[in-house]
């Protein structure tokens, strides 16, 4: 058998290491700042880069992508040459991996703040920027692949077969939830709109769940944990079960993010049931965990990093069966919308993918440096600091979460809405935003004496591509009769691959093709029309706010929404809607029926003009930020005929030749509100982008309200005389 | 709404392949060695004092 030479490629690790340790400052800096303006919206600072519409998503997708996300590689490429006893495949592919990935953070951070934005929760990113996304994607797949194939070790570790899956899922997520039409360099529409484009986005917002935040750290866990605790994991068989079953469960849960919404009942039943089932698979991987560290629990005393990982895998056994709990309709309806939904995500989030990294980076930073880690003391006080942080941020929110909704649902003797003011219930939750900003801080502060502790330790060491020896993989004999099944496999990066792929694109398909193709499903509404040239701008201009941040555009047929805000949502409303704008949290109303003359959020031009302008004016209470700027930043006419042609491309019925008379109707329905906004004294131009916002919030809810229809019908014809 | 006799042919399909595969999986014996490959993984050598100290007087 011959003996080969080689060295591990650990200077690409080095590389996303630091990233991660940059970026994961950044992103948690962005959080506390978002923390912050829900609490006290003078930090807004009233202009437009930094109002919380535009932090929010910066934050998701920093921590998510930016933290998580070069962690996540930093831990596969470490783990992965040394189970495969390979170098990474190629160093040229390596490079191009790190820098593409570093490359699109930045250009997320610039185009989220400037506005440019898809709309859709955590796939923000405009379409130049996701085709970059999916060439680096598959480059660091083909990477990969490359290892695995030309790996020494016949065997493939379990936590590869995560990282195979990690791979897969995400591309294909990303692929189906990013086709868009482009209407100019920045911007964009999805093909699909309203029920469809929901389900398409909450398919993979789910899913970027299981795929980002879920295997790649069940993979890392399969790997790190047993390192760190020096004990084989406690189940391999229980590995191999509830990898496959979760992968192939997982995709079907998406419609649970749509409990009580304008889709078919079926895909909500459906993604309640998988999202029950997945309890099983996700408590084994925590259940194989924490046994792994049977006889070891002394290790976990001492160790920071055990401790982190102990915490992480009770996080997210928690998680795991408070999600499914959340899909239920009843305990949705509840969670949905409040800040219990926030108090879920960060539970996961800061304790789960936090712990695991932090877990992962106190054990391997040593190591990859041949070093000893700086002070074990810092360490140990970050593992506190960061547990308690998590809990000062969770609880809060869940108290929160549920004082908010039994706010909204409380009724009076007589059958009224007992707190007929949103923001009543609004001020009552409002201490619980600043001891969340002070759980975050905690969480900070630990992060601060990790980030000093991992540069003390690293500097005391050197990253050198580590030599190793290893003997050649013979070639692969024919498979032997007595050879297991799934051994088989394993050894067959390619066809392993392949098998994955089928399991999740079954789950996919089955929830997306009916809705795309089936029209029965989409019941029509014959007094929905398309979007005017005005409404479609002031619709852009509110996706490039992030307004679905805080506001919903979703009645849920439950007595105190249809009492509190109107008729509940339907699904033929939302026809021309690319994309849909839902939205997941009610911070602020819902603004589904805000052009329903007679509905409570029904306002004049003028009650928006101020509003906008100074909310607190308006009404002292409100956090929102103010939005002075829709009133003299200029919209630009130039776009529209080339949106309206794309609108057409998608199916939505302009007459033919509409773009070039979009513009002129443009200025005849801006002309109507610069009259009304006059005889309330404000002198303002068309163009402004105020004008378009006003618009657009007078046509949501306006369609099915036939007093509204002719009421607009009536002043465009009075216009036209 | 056809729509679920689809669904409900995709997911009876489905479970009968997860059924086919975990009988032959069974049948074959793969869960003959589930217990090496977690051990292997715990014989790289990444001993952090040795190599520290190598490092460090360097």
């Amino acid at each position: 058998m011959e003996i080969q030479k080689f060295n591990y490629d650990d200077k690409t690790v080095r590389n996303f290491v630091l990233a991660t340790l940059i970026w994961g400052l950044v992103a948690l800096i962005v959080g506390l700042l978002a923390a912050s303006q829900l609490a006290i919206p003078s930090l807004n600072f009233g202009i437009e880069f930094t109002s919380f519409g535009r932090v929010r998503p910066l934050h998701t997708n920093a921590v998510i992508f930016a933290f998580i996300g070069n962690a996540m590689f930093a831990g596969f490429y470490y783990s992965m040459q040394r189970v495969l006893k390979a170098r990474l495949f190629n160093d040229v592919m390596s490079k191009i991996h790190f820098w593409g990935w570093q490359l699109v953070i930045l250009l997320a951070a610039v185009t989220l703040l400037a506005g440019i934005t898809t709309g859709k929760e955590y796939a923000e990113l405009e379409w130049p920027v996701d085709i970059l996304i999916a060439v680096v994607w598959v480059i660091f797949g083909w990477n990969m692949i490359g290892t695995i194939l030309k790996r020494r070790v016949k065997h493939i570790y379990a936590a590869v077969w995560w990282y195979l899956a990690t791979f897969i899922g995400i591309a294909v997520l990303h692929i189906v939830n990013s086709i868009e039409i482009p209407a100019g360099l920045f911007k964009s529409y999805p093909v699909w709109a309203g029920a469809q484009d929901a389900v398409v986005q909450w398919w993979y917002g789910h899913n970027a769940v299981a795929f980002f935040l879920t295997t790649p750290w069940l993979g890392v866990m399969y790997y790190f944990l047993p390192k760190a605790a020096n004990r084989p994991i406690y189940s391999y068989q229980l590995s191999i079960v509830h990898f496959w079953t979760l992968i192939f469960l997982y995709m079907w849960a998406g419609p649970h993010h749509l409990l009580y919404q304008a889709l078919p009942d079926w895909a909500q039943a459906l993604g309640v049931t998988f999202s029950i089932m997945l309890i099983a698979p996700s408590w084994g991987g925590m259940i194989n965990g924490l046994l792994t560290l049977r006889g070891a629990w002394d290790k976990v005393r001492d160790s920071a990093e055990l401790k982190f990982m102990v915490v992480a895998l009770t996080a997210y056994g928690m998680s795991t069966f408070e999600g499914p709990m959340m899909s239920l309709k009843s305990v949705n309806a509840i969670s949905h919308f409040t800040d219990w939904t926030i108090a879920h995500t960060h539970i996961a989030g800061m304790a789960w993918n936090g712990g695991l990294i932090f877990g992962m980076f106190y054990w391997m930073i040593p190591r990859l440096f041949k070093t000893k880690l700086f002070s074990k003391k810092m360490a140990n006080t970050h593992f506190w600091l960061a547990t308690l942080g998590v809990l000062l941020f969770a609880i809060p929110l869940y108290w929160a979460g549920i004082t908010q909704w039994l706010m909204l649902r409380e009724y009076t003797a007589d059958g009224l809405l007992a707190y007929p003011n949103f923001i009543e219930t609004l001020v009552q939750i409002l201490p619980m935003y600043f001891f969340r900003i002070v759980g975050g801080l905690l969480y900070f502060i630990g992060f601060v004496l990790f980030f000093v502790n991992m540069f003390k330790t690293m500097k005391t060491g050197k990253v050198v591509d580590e030599a190793v020896e290893a003997p050649a993989l013979e070639n692969t004999k024919p498979k032997h009769r007595d050879e297991t099944y799934h051994r088989w496999i394993e050894r067959k990066g390619v066809r392993f691959s392949i098998l994955v792929f089928i399991a999740l694109v079954i789950g996919g398909a089955v929830e997306i093709i009916p809705m795309v193709k089936v029209e029965s499903n989409i019941p029509k509404i014959e007094t929905v029309t398309p979007y005017s040239p005005l409404e479609l701008t002031g619709r852009d201009i509110y996706v490039a706010n992030g307004c679905y941040n805080c506001h919903s555009q979703q009645v849920r047929p439950l007595r105190y929404e249809t009492d509190r805000y109107g008729e509940y949502s339907k699904i033929g409303e939302f026809v021309y809607d690319h994309p849909f704008q839902w939205g997941s949290r009610r911070t602020g109303p819902d603004l589904a029926r805000t052009g329903y003359i007679g509905s409570s959020t029904y306002k004049t031009a003028i009650w928006h003009y101020n509003h906008f302008t100074n909310p607190y004016e308006m009404n002292p209470q409100s956090i929102m930020p103010t939005y002075s700027w829709f009133a003299t930043k200029e919209v630009n006419l130039d776009e529209i005929p080339r949106k309206i042609r794309v609108m057409q491309m998608l199916g939505v019925p302009y007459p033919e030749g509409y773009d070039e008379k979009a513009v002129d109707d443009y200025m005849k329905e801006a002309a109507i509100i610069v009259a009304n906004l006059k005889e309330s004294g404000v002198d303002i131009e068309p163009t402004k982008e105020m004008i378009a916002m006003i618009a657009y919030l007078h046509k949501m809810g306006r369609d099915i309200s036939p007093a509204g229809v002719k009421k607009y019908k009536e002043s465009l014809e009075k216009s036209n005389k | 709404m056809n729509i679920l006799f689809l669904l409900i042919g995709v997911s009876f399909l489905a479970a009968l392949i997860f059924l086919a595969l975990f009988l032959w999986a069974v049948k074959s014996g793969q869960y003959d060695d589930t217990y090496t490959p977690s051990v292997r993984i715990l014989f790289d050598d990444e001993e952090l004092d040795n190599n520290n100290e190598e490092h460090l007087s360097k």
